[in-house]
């Protein structure tokens, strides 16, 4: 029986192949794939951020709900071709050149996807260069950039002043965090705002795209 | 220290023999079949030159066991650090056990408790100098990030802060590729030359690889030119369960021994003898909030264990303990600070970095610097234990004064009462209720908060002499100005 509380659910549980055969039985019911994504997968994951933020749930298990997410997002595009994925939003993230702290950007992508964002992950130690490139390439309406280092967030401006040299900074928001970075330096370097933490990074972004 | 043996065990013991060999050989396995990743072309072509199979695309070395094997007979089984001034300050070796500040923290928690904010050099300089009035803290460290510096120059430039203002031997270590012969430069200045500075080193360098199996670029560059140039060098490993190691803590402490022994291969290879100390910061990764406490119970032993397979290869050994991830000083501060700071004793590690450190090493308080000399002090007399000598035993006394007898006014406990116990400072209440009250009825915190105030205003540390301090300004000066920067806070003039 195709129900969209028992999609919903297997997201909340984290339950990747229980989400995929909802999904499954949904689409095969004839439902429409939006409601399926609404209703049912976008549902799981709206219950899946505030309970991760009230200390109710640990990273793996956000890790698994967004890997059950995926897995019924992936059955509704394989249903339909010219299906448009509706998205709150894309966003390019990457910690900047010279530094590898890796953990805290990953958190902020996963927030911001299990908020309804497509998220570009560049990795750690991204030059300008390949932040430009990536905005070219995937079009994001936000850039963010993620440091640890004092040392590092120089590279933060470069990174700014790089995508103003390729005509690309007016076409995005910039945000900024990590660790050392500050609400006064992130208007000192021009970026577009500064986020203490996932769930702020969320925030920041919807305002930004408001 | 003997290598492969079981001799150079520590009291505390997570892992039996068997398990040490066992985590051992699982090691050597990963090294020899799925290598670590060197980002510098100079590191990998060091490695091939010497045997690794390296492939270059990937950056990825792989190890034979004899090749590791070698590295580990020539790591040299201690560290004798020496003060600015040339006297011995640290053996790091056997289960000798010394303390140091929390290193790298980008906050200072000032005097109120409450209020945390970005640090800056005036504050390296007064955690230097309240440091070298606490008995109980061999070594000083780079213990706070500067704001009000240059970052081109933030890293090296605590060097020059703390050889101004402490004799101490330090731990330090760099954020960039020139952070570390710029501060061989500084330390040379004051100790006469590079060849002194090998002979009687006064820092040791903090080198992290990036967890799972990793060494970057600067990471590389700067275990390069420890090597070569005969510097102490500490690797720190930093294990973090379920993020960047298996979630279990064996698992991980396989992780932190391949990343380890890497490490050392290449220092060794480089410059057979290189001293190198077999270090880690281990952290819990805390899957609520993402945090990454270094005092849960978990990270300190995880460092414990660590430190066996570092004495199981007859290598000086390092943790970051004594400590907290509380933060302000409260109970949480109290109770992590002298669990760790125990457990790391009793497993005989000889740098101990973390005293003053809060919040997940992202603040250092010099109020708790004051309090954690305490907890420092109590550990130390727990390293000491217990001396029966006839003399300690004591049994001619008990005879002689027999039953019902006075022990308080003897030669016995004149000649004894100071050496035995470990006598606290004030912070430390042992006064009653009523004295206790018409003091003021102060916590620790308040006492602490008296005793900085205090140290700051009339603690003279031994200064470096006119000369020596005219050389060190001068070699920063050339810094500076290769690096184009006209003065820096407390600089050179
Ligand atoms: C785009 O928008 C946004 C918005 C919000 C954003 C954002 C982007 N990015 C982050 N946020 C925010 O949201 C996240 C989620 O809440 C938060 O992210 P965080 O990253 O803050 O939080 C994470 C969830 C958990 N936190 C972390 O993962 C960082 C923890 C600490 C302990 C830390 C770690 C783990 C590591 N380290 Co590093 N390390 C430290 C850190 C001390 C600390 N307490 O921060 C710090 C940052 N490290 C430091 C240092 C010195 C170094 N580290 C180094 C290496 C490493 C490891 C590789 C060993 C490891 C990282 C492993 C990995 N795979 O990521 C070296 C540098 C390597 C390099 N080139 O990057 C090395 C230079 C050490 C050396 N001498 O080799 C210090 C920085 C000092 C400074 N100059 O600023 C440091 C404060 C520790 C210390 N006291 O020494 C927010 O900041």
């Amino acid at each position: 029986m195709a129900n969209l509380e028992l999609v919903k659910n297997s997201v909340i549980e984290g339950n990747v192949a229980g989400a995929a055969a909802e999904t499954k039985a949904c689409l095969e019911s004839g439902m429409d794939p939006l409601e399926i994504i609404n209703q049912g997968l976008v549902a799981g994951m709206n219950v899946v951020g505030p309970r991760f933020k009230a200390g109710e749930m640990f990273v793996p298990e956000v890790l698994m709900s967004a890997k059950a997410m995926h897995a019924g997002m992936e059955l509704v595009k394989e249903k339909l071709v010219d299906f448009e994925m509706p998205s709150e939003g894309k966003v390019v993230i990457g910690t900047v050149k010279g530094d590898l702290h890796d953990i805290g950007k990953n958190l902020v992508a996963i927030m911001l996807e299990s908020s309804g964002y497509d998220v570009v992950n560049l990795g750690v130690d991204i030059p300008p260069e390949k932040f430009a490139e990536a905005v070219k390439e995937h079009n994001p309406q936000v850039v963010g950039l993620s440091a640890l280092l004092t040392t590092t967030m120089l590279a933060m401006k470069e990174t700014i002043d790089y995508l103003k040299e390729e005509g690309l900074r007016d076409q995005v928001k910039v945000i900024i965090g990590g660790a050392p970075v500050t609400e006064d330096f992130s208007v000192e370097i021009g970026a577009d705002g500064y986020a203490p933490d996932g769930g702020s990074a969320v925030e920041l972004v919807k305002g930004l795209l408001a | 220290m003997e290598k492969f043996t079981f001799n150079g065990q520590p009291k505390l013991r997570l892992l039996t023999d068997e398990q040490i060999k066992l985590i051992h050989e699982k090691a050597l396995y990963i090294l020899e079949t799925t290598g670590v990743r060197f980002e510098s072309d100079e590191a990998l072509k060091i490695l091939k030159d010497h045997g690794a199979d390296v492939d270059f695309d990937r950056k990825v070395a792989k190890f034979k066991p004899e090749m590791v094997i070698d590295a580990i007979k020539k790591a040299p089984s201690g560290v004798k650090l020496y003060t600015r001034d040339g006297e011995l300050a640290a053996d790091l070796s056997g289960n000798n056990v010394h303390f140091d500040p929390v290193s790298a923290p980008i906050k200072i928690l000032e005097s109120d408790g409450k209020t945390a904010r970005q640090s800056l050099a005036q504050d390296l300089a007064n955690i230097s100098k309240v440091n070298d009035a606490l008995d109980n803290i061999a070594l000083q460290s780079s213990a706070c990030v500067l704001y009000d510096v240059p970052k081109l120059i933030g890293d090296s430039y605590r060097v020059y802060i703390m050889l101004q203002n402490s004799p101490k031997a330090m731990i330090t270590g760099g954020f960039s590729v020139h952070g570390v012969p710029y501060m061989r430069d500084m330390l040379a200045a004051v100790v006469g030359g590079y060849d002194e500075l090998r002979e009687k080193p006064v820092a040791v360098f903090d080198i992290c690889p990036s967890p799972p199996l990793k060494w970057t670029h600067i990471s590389s560059q700067n275990i390069i030119d420890c090597a070569r140039n005969g510097l102490p060098l500490e690797t720190v490993s930093m294990p973090m369960p379920g993020a960047a190691t298996p979630a279990t803590l064996a698992g991980s402490i396989v992780v932190h021994t391949a990343e380890t022994l890497s490490g050392v291969v290449l220092a060794q290879v480089i410059n057979p003898g290189t001293p190198v100390i077999y270090g880690g910061a281990p952290v819990h990764f805390d899957m609520r909030t993402g945090t990454t406490p270094l005092s849960a119970i978990e990270a300190t032993m995880i460092a414990a264990a660590y430190a066996q397979m570092g004495k199981y290869y007859g290598m000086p050994t390092h943790t970051y303990a004594c400590l907290s991830d509380s933060m302000i000083i409260d109970t949480q501060a109290g109770l992590e600070t002298s669990m760790s700071g125990i457990v790391a004793q009793l497993a005989g590690i000889n740098v101990i970095s973390g005293v003053g450190g809060l919040e997940f090493v992202s603040t250092v308080s010099l109020e708790k610097l004051v309090i954690d000399n305490e907890i420092c002090g109590m550990a130390l007399r727990l390293d000491r234990g217990i001396e029966t000598s006839e003399e300690t035993l004591a049994v001619e006394l008990i005879r002689e004064l027999g039953p019902g007898g006075d022990y308080l006014s003897t030669d016995h406990t004149f000649s004894w009462f100071k050496k035995e116990p470990y006598i606290p400072s004030s912070i430390i209440e042992r006064r009653d209720r009523k004295n206790w009250e018409a003091d003021g009825a102060k916590s620790a915190f308040e006492k602490a908060q008296d005793k900085v105030k205090d140290i700051l205003a009339n603690h003279r540390p031994a200064p470096l002499d006119k000369e020596r301090a005219d050389e060190l300004d001068r070699v920063t000066l050339k810094i500076m100005k290769e690096l184009g920067i006209d003065s820096l806070p407390l600089g050179p003039k």
